[in-house]
């Protein structure tokens, strides 16, 4: 058989030549091609974005102009007029259908359309309905609502205070999430939660400490600007059943909130998506589910909805952060004592607000040995957009905080940053401020690798005139979300061909290859001829979701579990044909062979168990993370299945007299346990940190009055082509982990959490300016350049 | 919405094709809703982002701002145009052994620009990639990836021609 094995490619760097993948895989640790790869590059992968159904309403939403408001009046009647419309829907429509419209992952606190009160510019008011999509568009601008403005709050400083406008009248978690319980009935306040994590004792420690730093970070809001926009299409399949096609990283929560809306049984919801054109975070939960499952119950036809660039952004975005953090240190280096206290912009709706507050709230202190810790964490409701997860849970934000702070102490005590990190990491066996023992965790290893790829010990050029040049590095800590569940079935066909069934959806991370790799290697068989069923709620099964890094590591168990429980009834049936006991047979190149040179093919075994090419033999496999569920305190013997641990270099190009930094060197090194596609893991790392290298540099929402004013790429700019630093690697540090799959962690993410404070340590050491708000703007670094020479800039300019 | 609609004559992807359009639509809409084409799609609505880019007499345009009436008498070629029957075009070719695509929703309009950037300059130095293709926005970031598929398909695009 041709094997579409992939010339290495040295796209990103150059690796020693010869053999790298592990002794004894066939498939996993292999940089195969992507199963999908000729449908990418031909235009013909299917995207939900795609989906056109006969006799389908197009819906356009007409959204809030204000950012706090009470709802006076609803004017449909001018749009009404409109030749071609078909509806206009308003949230007293929708709650003929759904009488207690309210949805969220983790509080019942956003409205499928605003009930009586409006909490942002662009919410959703009304949707039009109508087949051409020009029509509804035009039609939606003519819905007229008249609002009685409340004062509204954007800082999450300011809202977190007393006496500020209260946003929610009252919390209502969502009853997913147990410790959120607490919360219910929650009046006067627009915290929506705090949690806190108490380790040794801090007073003592900062008064024992021989230096104590204080120092206040922030960094504004970002979105995903998933090219793919978010969108979703619902169609009744039955008087009682419906289909939501949805480009979604969450198919299964998707079923699961829209029955509970309904009232249905999950069984008479299908939910299925397609490939995504890009996701980052910005598809999971309920985006525009709920809303077309209500508009096609209403109406009963067919309603597509998809959202412009424009109102991406004013539907999720990444959290805007404050962060407070005070760290004791020996004069020797040693961090005895952390404090840290961050407030999350969550916006008008928590979204999975809460989740990042929790999550990366207790990873705050950093990826560092510290035995006195305090950490508290705030989610807070303003009047932004709402704010979820984007591509780290929040740890880019905490990342900046410790990272800069980690530099200026070093600096202070005068000792190499990467030393500093080196005297201060947390080593295997040691616990975690949550008190989980750090296991299969390689920090030194990463700290070597990036070491020795900034090629830190050379002397550095650093410029000269108005051109200055520096180099920083950064490093940081990700815990796994846990507790959560993939189960993954395995099925092989009459024929002896192979396919899985997963919900893991493939957005671009190459998911779909890398469960047929780890399925392949199992059951023997090339993974390019393993069929990827995509997620669709009625054939796939439950998957929590695809998040957080979890897929490779949460369904790739689940997974290798499946095909080692169809491999076990193969071997059986096989034993029984060949008369040789199943241990001495093992399933290779597409058959199953004994030592002694006995070989049947996997169509003869199923020959054999049905009497003709027939039937089908199926594997079951279900995986749950191990977890323990933090104390008062948040102490937990388990909090996280796996760590990711990561780090970056960067070395950078300032001209000071505009304050524009150029990256020129842009370097990230993970600890990945096992690279199930090494090709692909690089490029997922690579793209990770360029994605970062644009909030870190330019990507900003700026407001007015809750208004974005910088709502398209014409005004939002990400990163192109002549963004990219001219040197851009990234380095995998594979040492198996050893509950993952064939050793594997989760990567998705890791990339990015490092890149911001490393380039705004480079600008320090390239010009001696400290930066705590990102972004780096331009503009934000010339003000600073000027500050530190004493001759500040006025507002005016 | 009842402005007049007109009946346009074009080339697509060779093959002579009408269509029946209004003033105010889109190449995009139209290879969409009458020629159930999605290679070149609409993401940013402002030609800012290259997802839409196809080629109108070889030059390259977005999709999503050109309107449709302009496709009269003009020959037009899509992604969907490149490959022969199974056989990837080398650039496509090059795309797929480089690894340069993740999400794959940029990746057709990444290809059509290098298709006209190769006919423009057989053997593009990286700094005349990079400009030529910093019109083509990829969230992803896949960059380093698709210009490395971008040198390789010049050298077998050089290959053939030579061949």
């Amino acid at each position: 058989m041709s094997r579409e094995r992939n010339e290495r490619t040295n796209v990103i760097e150059s690796q020693p030549a010869g053999e790298r993948h592990a002794p004894g895989l066939h498939e996993v640790n292999h940089s195969f091609r992507r199963l999908e790869s000729d449908s990418k590059v031909t235009g013909k992968a299917e995207y939900i974005h795609n989906l056109r159904i006969p006799g389908m309403l197009y819906g356009k939403i007409t959204r809030s102009t204000v950012a706090h408001g009470r709802i006076v009046r609803i004017d449909a009647a001018a749009a009404l007029e409109v030749e071609g419309v078909y509806a206009v829907l308003t949230a007293e429509d929708i709650c003929k259908v759904i009488p207690d419209p309210y949805y969220g992952p983790a509080f019942h606190d956003q409205p499928i359309l605003a009930l009586g009160k409006v909490r942002h510019v662009g919410e959703p008011v009304a949707v039009v309905l109508a087949a051409d999509p020009h029509v509804a568009e035009a039609a939606a601008d003519l819905v007229a609502v008249e609002y009685d403005v409340l004062e509204p709050v954007f800082d999450e400083m300011a809202a977190a205070k007393l006496g500020a406008p209260v946003i929610h009248d009252v919390l209502k978690p969502a009853g997913t999430f147990p410790d959120l319980k607490y919360l219910q009935g929650r009046t006067g306040t627009n915290v929506a939660l705090d949690t806190h994590v108490r380790r040794g004792n801090i007073e003592k420690a900062f008064a024992e400490s021989d230096r104590i730093f204080e120092h206040v970070f922030h960094n504004g809001k970002v979105i995903h600007a998933t090219f793919e926009p978010i969108v979703s299409l619902a169609e009744m399949t039955g008087p009682n059943a419906m289909t939501i096609h949805t480009a979604s990283q969450s198919p299964s929560f998707v079923r699961t909130e829209v029955s509970r809306l309904l009232g249905w049984p999950e069984n008479r919801i299908r939910v299925r998506t397609a490939f995504l054109g890009g996701g980052y975070g910005a598809k999971l939960y309920i985006k525009l589910e709920a809303l077309v499952a209500a508009c096609t119950l209403l109406v009963r036809k067919p309603v597509r909805i998809a959202l412009t660039m424009e109102e991406q952004f004013y539907t999720i975005t990444k959290h805007a952060a404050t962060v407070r953090i005070k760290t004791g240190v020996k004069n020797d280096g040693k961090i005895v004592a952390r404090e840290v206290e961050t407030y999350w912009n969550t916006g008008a709706y928590s979204d999975i607000g809460p989740r990042v507050t929790q999550k990366s709230g207790f990873t705050a202190a950093g990826p560092y040995d510290i035995e006195n810790v305090a950490l508290d964490n705030y989610s807070v409701y303003t009047n932004h957009p709402p704010a979820g997860a984007l591509r780290g849970f929040g740890i880019s934000q905490v990342v900046w905080a410790y990272e800069g702070q980690a530099d200026i102490i070093a600096h202070e005590l005068g000792i190499d940053p990467i030393e500093f990190r080196r005297r201060n990491i947390l080593r295997e066996g040691r616990p975690h401020a949550t008190g989980t023992i750090m296991r299969d965790v390689h920090l030194a290893e990463v700290l070597d690798q990036l070491e020795a790829r900034m090629d830190w010990k050379r002397p550095f050029d650093r410029g000269s005139g108005a051109l200055r040049r520096g180099r920083g590095v950064a490093i940081g800590i990700k815990a796994c979300i846990a507790p959560t569940s993939s189960v993954a079935l395995v099925n092989i066909y009459g024929d002896g061909s192979c396919a899985i069934y997963c919900g893991t959806v493939d957005m671009g991370q190459g998911s779909d290859t890398a469960m047929a790799q780890i399925a392949g290697e199992v059951l023997g068989v090339p993974s390019e001829t393993v069929r990827v069923t995509h997620p669709d709620t009625d054939v796939t099964p439950y998957d929590m979701a695809t998040l957080g890094s979890r897929s490779t590591y949460h369904m790739g168990n689940a997974l290798k579990m499946a095909a080692e429980d169809a491999r076990a009834q193969v071997l059986r049936v096989a034993a029984t044909a060949l008369g040789i006991g199943a241990e001495e047979l093992e399933c290779r190149d597409g058959a199953v062979i004994s030592p002694s040179g006995a070989r049947m093919t996997l169509q003869e075994v199923m020959a054999a168990r049905f009497g003709m090419q027939a039937g089908n033999i199926i594997g079951v496999g279900s995986f749950t993370s191990p977890y323990q569920k933090p104390d008062a305190a948040g102490q937990s013997a388990q909090i996280t299945p796996f760590w990711m641990l990561a780090g970056a270099g960067a070395e950078v190009e300032v001209d000071t007299e505009t304050g524009r930094i150029r990256v020129t060197k842009l370097v990230n090194v993970g600890d990945v346990g096992r690279a199930v596609n090494p090709e692909i893991a690089r490029s997922q790392y690579t793209g990770a940190s360029v994605m970062q290298l644009g909030f870190t540099l330019f990507e900003e929402l700026l407001f007015n009055d809750g208004q974005v004013v910088n709502a398209s790429l014409a005004d939002y700019k990400i990163p192109g082509m002549l963004d990219v630093p001219a040197d851009l690697s990234a380095g995998l540090v594979e040492i198996p982990h050893r509950f993952g799959p064939f050793g594997a962690k989760g990567i998705g993410e890791s990339g990015m959490f490092s890149v911001s404070p490393a380039i705004a340590n480079a600008l320090f050491d390239a010009t001696g300016v400290r930066m705590m708000t990102m972004a780096l703007t331009p503009e934000r670094v010339y003000r600073a350049i000027r500050e530190a020479e004493k001759r500040p800039l006025g507002s005016e300019l | 919405m009842s402005a007049a609609r007109r009946t346009i004559r074009f080339l697509l992807n060779g093959k002579p094709v009408q269509a029946d359009v209004a003033p105010h639509e889109t190449v995009v809409e139209v290879l969409q809703r009458d020629f159930g084409l999605f290679g070149a799609r609409e993401s940013c609505g402002q030609g800012l982002c290259g997802c839409c880019t196809l080629l109108v007499d070889g030059v390259a345009v977005s999709g999503c701002l050109y309107l449709a009436p302009f496709m009269d008498g003009t020959a037009i070629t899509t992604i969907e145009g490149l490959a022969e029957g199974d056989r990837l075009h080398p650039i496509q070719e090059c795309f797929v052994s480089k690894f340069a695509f993740q999400c794959g929703f940029c990746t057709p309009g990444f290809v059509m620009m290098t298709k006209e950037l190769l006919e423009r300059h057989p053997h593009p130095t990286e700094d005349q990639i990079r400009h030529f293709l910093s019109g083509n926005l990829c969230r992803c970031a896949t960059y380093p990836e698709i210009i490395e598929a971008v040198k390789a398909a010049a050298v077998k695009t050089s290959e053939i021609k030579q061949s």
